[in-house]
């Protein structure tokens, strides 16, 4: 059990740079998600903390010491591949014990932990396959006993789950979850999978071009997104985006105005912080489409109307997705099965204002 | 064939021109008959060589049908296995390919592994040039191998000539390169997480190596060991320049030498020489053949 600290940490391939300055603490015991799409930076970092790929500049911390140049078997870590990555000609049980056996740990104490990680997982019954007499979600459960039985001080995922199937990736997920309660070993895992950052992290770290982009809470994330990135990365389907203007209305309040006849009144409580912005060029709206929904009676605080045409719908059983476009810009909001829509026909909408952002296009922080 | 004709021909509508069961019909067919003119062709020989064998001097020499027995005979059998020369040969020629084999893998092995995996200055471009010694032919490197064996003698006074292990050096510049080439393939194909776990597992190199790309690659390393019998074993230029004395001599130069006195060709011990001295390579052939699982690696990663 231990933290990991990340202090300016530096990867370049070839003049190429892979992650430019990544700062991150990580607490023992937590469960820490690294998120963002290909070429990010999230697999060379979490590599970097493996110590399968050296660092270029910066620092990594194990537990209080600098393990820049500590080989990976000397760093206490267990690391679980997207591949899987078992040894094909070895048993369950030699695979999981595979690690304990070059430290030449008692037979005894052998056993015992690879019964104990293969209890928790479920796969006493495999201890004595062969990797190609499992199922892909029994290899991937294999994979974390291996790494479950050596007690390590850090868990590494890379993208475990991208190879399983829809239906056991969701199952795994919360099995992952599950381990992860049991044993607390603070656990860095890299995905792409926004859904997996979401429902397993303690913390998300969202990452784009070699950089973090925020750090947070899923929620946190979710709800306060600090950069454009973030919050269109986050959420599915993603967050809407309209160019805007921010201007005066009547009363000291603002409004925001996305085209020549539709504009919102911006709720009283953010006026303060959004008026440094009035009459501002470039700045974007943002509202995600479970807060453009059907306008059923009278509306709510901060709800307005909004008359559209849609393009398309999504049934989804629980609830419809609407598509529809404003200005040439494609909107989805998320209406009642009931609420009657249909593709090509009129309805009206109800945009939550109290739930907008306002995006500064020049700096691509949320406002 | 007939009746197969028959069979494919009741079901269905008649296939259209060009369609996919035709086209592999027919690809069957083409495959079937070269195969047979193959086997034809490469069985001929030893058919021929066990006809011999099994003949008197007599018979051979007479002018009846050289494809038939009229008096079946085990005598040279019985002559060659009963003569010690032979046994020296066989011996000599066993000696030689087992401990070249071998060198050869406690050589190509490690350098495989390490061409393949230790990315270090220069590794790409020394992988190719280990094969590239291979393209040169042994016709052109046993006189400067032959000067070389000379000097090592006027220097040392070790003689290696005219002694049967002075092919434990010559044959490995055959065999080295060829199976460190396979094994660096080998070894290319097995997934990089593979390497990277056992590291974190805590394995060094070695171990790396020992644990885990060996039981893995084993149809490579048999494939190599096979390849590394037959050349030395079937080795004929270098042991005929290096060994003169008959008790040096390996298996193919023996039964030349000592099979053909002058103008006089013992054909029917010639015969049963080659015969036998054909049978090891098969058999270990056969033997390796139950190991070579071909898909050792399914189930390593996802799939």
């Amino acid at each position: 059990m231990a933290n990991v600290e990340l202090h300016k940490v530096v990867k370049t391939y070839d003049n190429t740079p892979a992650v430019r300055g990544v700062d991150l603490h990580i607490d023992d015991k937590e469960f820490i998600v690294l998120v963002g799409p290909s070429g990010c930076g999230k697999s060379t970092t979490l590599r970097m903390i493996a110590g399968l790929e050296e660092i270029t500049d910066g620092e990594i911390m194990i537990g209080g010491d600098v393990v820049n140049d500590v080989p990976p078997k000397d760093r206490d870590i267990a690391m679980v591949f997207q591949n899987y990555a078992l040894y094909p000609h070895m048993t369950v049980f030699e695979n999981m014990s595979f690690g304990l056996r070059l430290k030449r740990f008692p037979k005894a104490e052998i056993k015992r932990r690879v019964d104990e990680a293969a209890r928790i997982l479920d796969i006493t019954d495999l201890l004595e396959r062969k990797p190609k007499q499992l199922s892909g979600g029994q290899r991937q459960r294999v994979a974390m006993g291996r790494a479950i039985v050596r007690d390590p001080k850090v868990f590494l995922f890379d993208e475990p789950l991208s190879n399983l199937d829809a239906k056991l990736r969701v199952q795994m997920r919360t099995e992952i979850k599950k381990v992860h309660q049991k044993v607390r070993t603070t656990t860095v895992y890299v995905t792409h999978d926004q859904v997996e950052a979401m429902t397993l992290a303690d913390r998300v770290v969202v990452m784009n071009n070699g950089l973090i982009e925020q750090v947070g809470e899923p929620n946190d994330l979710y709800h306060a997104p600090a950069t454009k990135f973030v919050a269109g990365f986050i959420g599915s389907p993603a967050m809407n985006f309209v160019p805007c203007r921010l201007e005066k209305a009547g009363g000291g309040g603002l409004s925001v105005r996305l085209t020549d006849k539709i504009a919102f009144t911006v709720p009283a409580e953010r006026t303060r912080r959004y008026e440094p912005f009035v009459g501002r060029g470039r700045l974007t709206f943002g509202l995600r489409p479970e807060h453009v929904t059907d306008a059923r009676g009278a509306l709510e605080k901060d709800q307005q109307k909004l008359d559209v045409t849609l393009t398309v719908t999504e049934p989804m059983g629980m609830e419809t997705l609407v598509y529809f476009a404003i200005d040439g810009t494609e909107l989805c909001g998320r209406v009642s099965p009931n609420a009657g829509a249909r593709d090509g026909g009129p309805m009206t909408l109800a945009a939550h204002l109290g739930d907008m952002h306002l995006i500064d296009e020049d700096t691509g922080k949320v406002v | 064939m007939a009746s197969v004709a028959t069979a494919a021909g009741g079901i269905g509508p008649k296939p259209k021109v060009g369609s996919i069961s035709r086209d592999r019909k027919w690809a069957l067919r083409w495959s079937y008959f070269f195969l047979v003119v193959f086997a034809i062709f490469f069985l001929t020989p030893p058919v021929y060589m066990l006809i011999t064998s099994l003949k008197t001097s007599a018979e051979i020499s007479a002018a009846t049908n050289p494809w038939w027995v009229f008096n079946p005979t085990l005598e040279n059998y019985a002559e060659l296995l009963g003569s010690n020369q032979y046994i020296t040969f066989f011996r000599n020629s066993a000696l030689v390919s087992v401990i070249v084999v071998a060198l050869t893998m406690l050589i190509s092995v490690p350098a495989a592994f390490a061409l393949s995996r230790m990315k270090f200055w220069g590794s790409a471009t020394l992988a190719s040039g280990v094969f590239l010694t291979y393209l040169v032919p042994e016709t052109l490197l046993f006189l400067p191998l032959f000067k070389m064996m000379v000097t090592f003698t006027e220097w040392t006074g070790i003689e290696l000539i005219n002694h049967w292990y002075v092919l434990l050096l010559l044959y490995p510049t055959l065999t080295v390169p060829f199976c460190t080439w396979i094994m660096i393939g080998y070894f290319a194909s097995i997934p990089k997480e593979l390497d990277e776990a056992a590291l974190i597992d805590g394995a060094g190199w070695l171990q790396t190596l020992l644990k885990i790309f060996i039981p893995v690659a084993l149809p490579g390393l048999i494939a190599a060991t096979i390849f590394a019998f037959t050349v030395s074993w079937a080795q004929f230029l270098y042991p005929l320049a290096f060994t003169t004395s008959a008790d040096q001599l390996v298996l193919p130069v023996g039964i030349i030498t000592s099979l053909i006195k002058g103008d006089v060709f013992n054909w029917g011990q010639i015969m049963t020489g080659a015969l036998l001295g054909a049978a090891p390579p098969l058999i270990i052939y056969a033997f390796l053949m139950d190991y070579y699982i071909a898909g050792l690696t399914a189930g390593a990663t996802k799939g």
